[in-house]
């Protein structure tokens, strides 16, 4: 017999939930309304000319091949992101994880990163490889190898993948170790007498019984890559060389802020908008069923 | 009794308090320049007791301009705002929302000439019959800094740096043959190398006299001049006579560090290398090619102008009045110059800072002044005026970029930065009617 506690008033319940919907409508609701009704307007910074052009924004975007391209590469990048950020997090967690010593000091030690602000983090990551006093580029140089991120696309986009990564990987390592400390040890031993080697045990029994947190994790990682990575790509690249690293949500700004552009930049942030919902959803669905194993 | 004491004096600080009109200053001046921003202002409220400014930082340039605008939509704007030179077309459109300079000035009675002003500071934020739109606050050019040092080591004269580009590559290229990573960098290949270069030749950067003229206005950078400058611009850098340190001003450290000897950067950087330079600097006049007709010109200007906002208050247009007719004086001009390394505005700063013997030790932004001067500016180097102008120039970063990687060539790069340029003219142009 569960024991059921009766709210006698009505009203209370709505009451103490009340300071969170307000805050709620406040900074999500609002805001988001507002965005779907300037992208469907085009207005000059002061708001003194207001042209309502219904879906024009939209389709100027999905005409333009380099918001096209901006897509493409924000789910590159996400997915290289939550990727690099997982599987380390996911390898440092198992090492963790074992009977060694100095656990809580390594176990310390790997968290940290996540204090870092991640404004810091580009800064330092931007010191690291720099061209000209890069500690790292000066390496690499020594190589010979031609280090210069300022105008090679590619080589920007391993660094703030890189960047990203590194400050996320505590984040996914806190969940991780978590995940594994409720892995029951019976079944492990289990299968230890089966007759399952490390690696066996690691595929059969632990990664699948993981999943719910993987998938979590993904979730929030490819949201992180999609708007947190902001202070950094805006510290490291600003979006270049040329476009190379401009995803989605450093546009929304430069189209925004910068350039106070506001019906495009409304517009932007309605897709962007789209795909963290589409995201949301997949989410709940998943982790409602319980990711089967 | 002392009840009464009380209310007496409170209803004292309140007449007081109901005497002074007190008027807004957003600006976007931290750092050093934010010190002498706010000593100018408690000059002006020392002076006189009817007005008192308060001056508000608001973080950095986009961030002041955003600031001002949401406090626009939201009643209750700043009597003064300053907004970067990028956004002078943006201010400009929205008449229903700023107060032109001249105007007010007129409106005031107060005593304005604007001929006591630099016309080439001024030109950038007046129209083209000369109205004032906005005060010119903190102005700046671009210049050349070599570095003494690197000129000995490489057997050249120190005291006579490259004064044309033929020149200049020469040079550049003796030095990095003197063991240097690079002969020259540069900030800023938007304001630098595409919009001074077209002034320093005399070339219009855009039709309608660069956008003063109209808002139907085309970008036109992409002419025989600029595409050969790039393309030499290009060949050094596959030389690597040419280092590339990034958008803005991030190139800085690969001059500061003395890797790279030769660099294009704003005066109003001046005062900051004087203090990170381990190494003997000159500042130069920007090179020219001497086979272009009329050139030299002149050079523009970078940095920020003063706009007023409207105001439901009269006496605050008063205030503003006040405070811009202090700000012009030439002694605290002098000051504004001398402190911080941008250029004064008026004509009288000059000459007052020259007769204070400052040049003599600081040769750097005298130079500056003299390449503004160089010439009386024509239609096209008066300035620009584009809307969307941060965006254009994110377009120029973005294009050169890929010239520099080899993926287009200088002439496409150019090419590609006028039409994409043009489409964001086009919805600017668009907005504004």
């Amino acid at each position: 017999m569960t024991k059921q506690y009766e709210f006698h008033n009505r009203g209370l319940p709505y009451l103490l939930v009340l300071p969170q919907m307000i805050i709620i409508f406040v900074f999500f609701f609002w805001p988001a309304f507002q965005a779907l009704i300037q992208s469907l307007y085009i207005q000059d910074a002061f708001g003194l000319s207001l042209i309502f052009v219904g879906l024009e924004n939209y389709q100027k975007l999905f005409q333009d091949p380099l918001y096209l391209d901006s897509i493409l590469l924000s789910f590159k990048f996400a997915i290289a992101v939550a990727f690099t950020a997982m599987v380390i997090a996911l390898f440092l967690a198992v090492q963790a994880n074992k009977k060694i010593v100095g656990r809580t000091i390594y176990t310390t030690m790997l968290v940290w990163p996540y204090a870092v602000a991640t404004l810091i983090a580009g800064v330092l990551w931007m010191f690291l490889f720099n061209p000209t006093v890069g500690i790292v580029s000066w390496v690499l140089k020594q190589m010979g190898y031609d280090w210069n991120f300022l105008v090679k696309a590619d080589q920007a986009f391993f660094l703030v993948t890189l960047a990203s990564s590194w400050k996320q990987i505590s984040y996914n390592f806190v969940f991780f170790i978590a995940g594994l400390q409720n892995v029951p040890t019976s079944l492990i031993e289990a299968a230890a007498i089966d007759g399952g080697g490390p690696f066996t045990r690691f595929w059969r029994i632990v990664f699948p019984l993981l999943s719910p947190t993987t998938f979590y994790l993904l979730i929030m990682n490819l949201v992180y890559a999609f708007f947190e990575t902001f202070p950094i790509i805006h510290q490291v690249t600003s979006g270049g060389p040329n476009q190379a690293t401009n995803i989605l949500v450093y546009k929304v700004y430069k189209d925004g802020v910068i350039n106070l552009d506001l019906g495009t930049s409304a517009a932007e942030s309605v897709v962007l908008m789209l795909i963290v919902v589409g995201l949301s959803v997949l989410q709940f669905r998943f982790l409602e069923r319980k990711v089967e194993y | 009794m002392k009840k009464i004491l009380m209310v007496t004096v409170a209803m004292a600080t309140a007449v007081m308090a109901f005497s002074q009109t007190t008027i807004e200053f957003w600006h976007a001046m931290g750092g050093k320049n934010g010190e002498v921003t706010e000593k100018i202002v408690s000059l002006f409220n020392q002076s006189q007791n009817d007005y008192k400014v308060v001056p508000v930082f608001k973080g950095s340039y986009p961030d002041t301009m955003n600031a001002g605008i949401a406090a626009f939509r939201a009643g209750n704007a700043p009597a003064i705002l300053q907004v970067y030179e990028v956004g002078t077309a943006t201010m400009m459109a929205a008449k229903g929302a700023i107060k032109p300079v001249y105007q007010l000035m007129q409106e005031q009675n107060e005593p304005f000439d604007p001929k006591a002003y630099i016309p080439t500071i001024t030109g950038y934020y007046s129209t083209t019959k000369g109205e004032m739109l906005s005060m010119p606050f903190n102005s700046s050019t671009a210049v050349m800094y070599y570095n003494k040092d690197a000129f000995k080591k490489a057997g050249l004269d120190p005291n006579s740096p490259p004064k044309t580009w033929p020149e200049f590559f020469t040079v550049a290229r003796k030095l990095k043959a003197a063991g240097y990573d690079a002969g020259f960098t540069t900030n800023w290949i938007s304001w630098i190398q595409l919009e001074n270069f077209s002034a320093w030749h005399n070339l219009p950067f855009g039709t309608k006299a660069n956008g003063f003229d109209g808002l139907d206005t085309e970008l036109v950078f992409n002419g025989p001049v600029q595409v050969k400058h790039f393309e030499n611009l290009y060949q050094a850098s596959k030389e690597g006579v040419f280092k590339y340190g990034g958008r803005e001003n991030k190139a800085n450290s690969l001059f500061t560090s003395g890797a790279v000897p030769l660099h294009f950067e704003s005066i109003g950087g001046y005062g900051a290398m004087k203090a990170t330079c381990k190494f003997d600097f000159g500042v130069a006049m920007l090179p020219y090619y001497p086979e272009v007709k009329g050139a030299p010109q002149n050079s523009i200007i970078g940095g920020a102008s003063l706009w007023v906002m409207n105001q439901k208050d009269q006496r605050a247009y008063k205030a503003v009045a006040k405070f811009f007719s202090f700000l012009s004086k030439p002694e605290i001009q002098a000051m504004w110059h001398q402190e911080t390394g941008y250029l004064p505005i008026t004509k009288a700063a000059y000459e007052l800072t020259k007769s204070q013997g400052y040049y003599k030790d600081n040769p750097g932004p005298e130079i500056a002044i003299k390449e503004l001067l160089n010439k009386d500016p024509t239609e096209n180097t008066l300035g620009l005026r584009f809307g969307f102008m941060p965006q254009i120039r994110t377009i120029e970063d973005e294009q050169w970029e890929s010239i520099l990687d080899g993926k287009v060539t200088p002439k496409q790069g150019l090419d590609e930065m006028v039409r994409l340029g043009n489409i964001k003219l086009r919805e600017f142009e668009r907005i504004s009617k």
